[in-house]
């Protein structure tokens, strides 16, 4: 993206080169960024399938698209489409989570800004990151190649849900290739995951400016801290429970296989010991970006900034010993769920710090409404929403009625379609500036948002309805009963649709224009290293360190 | 460096573009297709070609694995970018790496007590009947610890003695004790791998088809395969004194060869204890 700047022009590799091999943090995220906007658009048109299917009942789309992508035979499109729509929220969910808001917020923005902001000229181990980028391209090439291979018997693709449970993910549902394929992609994805974590971890510990000790570092490199500790230690948990999936299919293991006195639970205990943190590992970047956010458009240091930075930590722990909140219908003893579900309960605890810490930092300050700020508030209602049927769920009670329906599919929406993506979305109005230079069209950014702000509450909002008077989620048809709140629900999934056309001009529009940012766009309120530096960076930052006196963080 | 000409105020290593993740990530990912295609048979225009296509890839692996490490050695030996900050970047991704690794152990262990301490679970009700409610299973002979498994864990505590003397000769510049205590090391390990795979071979039970056979040598198989690896380091450590590489005070490469050893060593430990003492407790032995 920092193609047309000056200051170091002659000093860095030209060519396709700079990209295949980079050694440089700032490209690296670059190419991050990339991978997770080709992701997330792919992930967003899968939704949009889903959505046109689920408008209103009986079974229209799928079989047609069936026949398009796979060229079945009409006969079978029927069997066919209804597995393709299974293929299709399996595969929407795992490219969501690996291959667009992981690839943004840690590989893309982490990458970009975590050196800058504690004031380092690179990341520690700066060809580590390029092994972690391209392996999950590679991951990326597996998983789409296993959508057209056979999984279900007969069928393309693995359908069981992104959570793999056997025997969906065993010999007995998917004898194919196909979760052979997602399963070596989650190992590629996952090495990837792991290096680039330890990578973080080495430059957070290891390369903070002169005079910036852990209490004074940014917020949002103590939410990368935190992340990459929970990737690295549940990670590799994930890592053996799939190959033990893996032997059981290929090798015939009995891991999960009742039959030699294996165990199918002992796979959801061990990927939601890794599922579970994952989704903190989601969100916790974006509690680091929208802290800085209200801060700098507040024009206020961030309130309690120690208690902002300990309650992620807090997050973090206790959101490791809750997995089991995931399994409270399969059978677990009542002592077991009534830990995991008061375990569960406190997490919202911290994340309520956070909240107020926000809305604190908000009262009294002199806010301007600019567009990442806009952004951050509607962050901070539809996580809150979600944080909060959050607590519904955590209920074992109510999760016996709620399990799998819609108002689940709902509540993590709240918090990852919304939460998440709002939280991505801050970040490029509130960085683009100054990665690329220049300035974008702040009055359509702010359509883009009102259009989304409705178009996904419009979607997700009636879900709640639906989920709480029975609709399963995962199937293709439903009773006609539940048809008003879901042409609803479509309708919003189109708004939305509209809104990323908005964004996509609001971008290229930038580029063309070629409005200079200058080195701070944002004014007093933003202290930290970034806007110190130019707009764009030079290619290699701080060949002076920088010195932090007095508190330093924001 | 292209910026060579603007010497950087700092110490921190700027490092050059390097080809090797690039090569290294698309033998990962040929790898990964070699292994599908070869475990499930499939051929590609008519040719079954899944395990030659998994040997480039691991060939590709291999081959970054030693340019890539060739690079680190040229630049902290002979090219001064090992500065002390640059060293502390290495001791904590070093830490962190065995940190994922217990965790991946953490995986198998997990696996392994899910059936042994539940044998009598009423709600697996299969597992039940098969087992008649006993750890180890009814109607599976198991090794018996004392003989080989004692010898391997006597044989895995020496060995992790002697790459400690052979840290004491390097420290002291005693190259003499660090080359005798390596090969010491490696032969150790050599042996240990050796015992394993003689004890694999005569396992009375299958990896195939029982939770036990299945827990024992998914355990104790990636324990051997992460033998093999700290053999291969130590190896790479003792090639490079010969070099007359590593000085008593920055020495790297020994100090995470002999950590990542030292690793293996708990691992056996937890695995002698929990899985051949205690997992094979009460049971027939072969």
């Amino acid at each position: 993206m920092a193609s047309s700047t000056t200051v170091d022009a002659h000093d860095r590799p030209r060519g396709l080169g700079r990209f295949l091999f980079s050694t440089n943090h700032k490209d690296i995220g670059t190419l991050y960024i990339i991978v997770a906007l080709i992701g997330g658009l792919v992930g967003f048109l899968m939704s949009i399938a889903i959505r046109a299917e689920l408008t209103h009942p009986g079974i229209t789309i799928f079989p047609g698209l069936a026949q398009l992508l796979h060229g079945v035979d009409p006969a079978m499109a029927l069997d066919a489409g209804k597995d393709l729509y299974n293929v299709f929220i399996t595969v929407h969910g795992v490219i969501m989570i690996f291959f667009f808001v992981m690839p943004a917020l840690i590989g893309g923005f982490a990458n970009w800004f975590i050196p800058i902001m504690i004031g380092a000229p690179d990341m520690a181990f700066p060809r580590l990151n390029l092994v972690s980028l391209w392996l999950l391209v590679g991951s990326l090439v597996l998983a789409v190649l296993s959508l057209f291979v056979e999984g279900a018997p007969g069928m393309h693709g693995f359908s069981g849900g992104w959570t793999f449970y056997p025997p969906l993910s065993a010999n007995l549902g998917s004898p194919g290739p196909a979760m052979d394929f997602v399963i070596l992609a989650l190992h590629l994805l996952g090495a990837s995951s792991i290096l680039g974590s330890i990578n973080f971890i080495a430059t957070i510990f290891n390369m903070r400016a002169p005079g910036m000790t852990l209490h004074k570092m940014p917020l949002f490199a103590w939410a990368i801290l935190v992340t990459a500790f929970l990737l690295v230690i549940t990670l590799p948990v994930l890592a053996g429970c799939i190959t033990m999936l893996l032997t059981d299919r290929n090798f015939g293991t009995s891991f999960y296989d009742p039959a030699g006195g294996g165990d199918p639970l002992l796979f959801q205990h061990l990927f939601w010991f890794f599922g579970h943190p994952e989704v903190y590992i989601l969100i916790l970047p974006s509690f680091g970006i929208i802290s800085h956010v209200v801060s700098t458009f507040s024009k206020k240091p961030v309130f309690g900034y120690l208690g902002m930075a300990y309650a992620m930590v807090a997050i973090g722990f206790i959101g490791s010993i809750v997995w089991a909140h995931h399994m409270f219908i399969v059978g677990m003893s009542l002592n077991a769920q009534r830990y995991f579900m008061f375990a569960t309960m406190v997490v919202a605890v911290p994340t309520g710090i956070k909240i107020f810490s926000w809305i604190a930092t908000m009262w009294g300050g002199s806010i301007s409404f600019r567009a990442p700020m806009i952004w951050a508030m509607g962050f901070i209602f539809v996580f809150t929403m979600g944080g909060v049927t959050g607590v519904v769920l955590a209920n074992a009670s109510a999760d016996r009625q709620l399990h799998e329906t819609q108002y689940l599919v709902a509540h993590f929406h709240y918090t990852m379609s919304l939460g998440a993506v709002f939280a991505i979305f801050t970040a490029v109005y509130y960085w683009f500036p100054k990665m690329t230079g220049y300035l974008y069209n702040e009055t359509l950014s702010k359509v883009h948002f009102a259009l989304l702000f409705i178009g996904i509450n419009l979607t997700f909002f009636p879900q709640h309805f639906l989920g709480l008077a029975g609709m399963p989620r995962r199937y293709i048809d439903y009773p006609d009963a539940f048809e008003l709140w879901n042409v609803w629900s479509s309708i919003g999934a189109y708004i939305s649709a509209v809104s990323v056309i908005i964004f996509f001009y609001v971008i290229i529009d930038a580029f063309v224009r070629r409005r200079a940012a200058g080195a701070n766009p944002w004014g007093v309120g933003a202290t930290t290293l970034e806007w110190t530096l130019s707009s764009p960076p030079p290619f290699h930052q701080f060949q002076t360190l920088p010195r932090i006196t007095g508190s330093g963080h924001q | 460096m292209a910026n060579g000409h603007a010497k950087p105020d700092h110490d921190y290593h700027i490092v050059e573009p390097s080809p090797w993740p690039l090569i290294g990530a698309v033998g990962a990912l040929f790898t990964a297709i070699g292994a599908i295609l070869w475990m499930k048979g499939l051929p590609i225009a008519g040719i079954k070609i899944g395990s030659a296509v998994f040997g480039v890839g691991l060939f590709g692996i291999l081959f970054t694995m030693y340019g890539w490490w060739a690079d680190v050695v040229n630049e902290a030996e002979y090219q001064g970018h090992h500065t002390p900050v640059v060293r502390l970047h290495h001791r904590y991704g070093m830490i962190l790496f065995i940190v994922s690794e217990v965790m991946f152990f953490v995986a198998w262990f997990w696996a392994y007590f899910n059936s042994s301490i539940f044998p009598a679970d009423p709600a697996q009700v299969m597992r039940l009947g098969l087992f008649q409610g006993v750890w180890p299973p009814q109607g599976i002979e198991v090794l018996n610890p004392w003989h080989l498994p004692l010898l391997n864990t006597v044989i895995l505590l020496t060995s992790g003695a002697t790459v400690t003397w052979a840290h004491h000769g390097l420290l002291r510049n005693d190259r003499g004790v660090l080359k005798k205590g390596l090969l010491l090391t490696i032969a150790l390990g050599l042996l240990f791998t050796s015992i394993q795979a003689y004890e694999f071979a005569h396992a009375p039970f299958a990896f195939k088809g029982s939770i036990y056979g299945s827990t024992f040598f998914m355990a104790t198989g990636f324990h051997g395969l992460h033998v093999i690896i700290g053999t291969i380091f130590l190896i790479v450590c003792l090639l490079r004194a010969q070099r007359g590489q590593f000085k008593p005070e920055q020495h790297l490469g020994f100090e995470f060869a002999a950590w990542y050893w030292h690793f293996v060593d708990v691992v056996w430990l937890f695995l002698f204890s929990c899985i051949y003492v205690w997992g094979t407790w009460g049971g027939t032995f072969e």
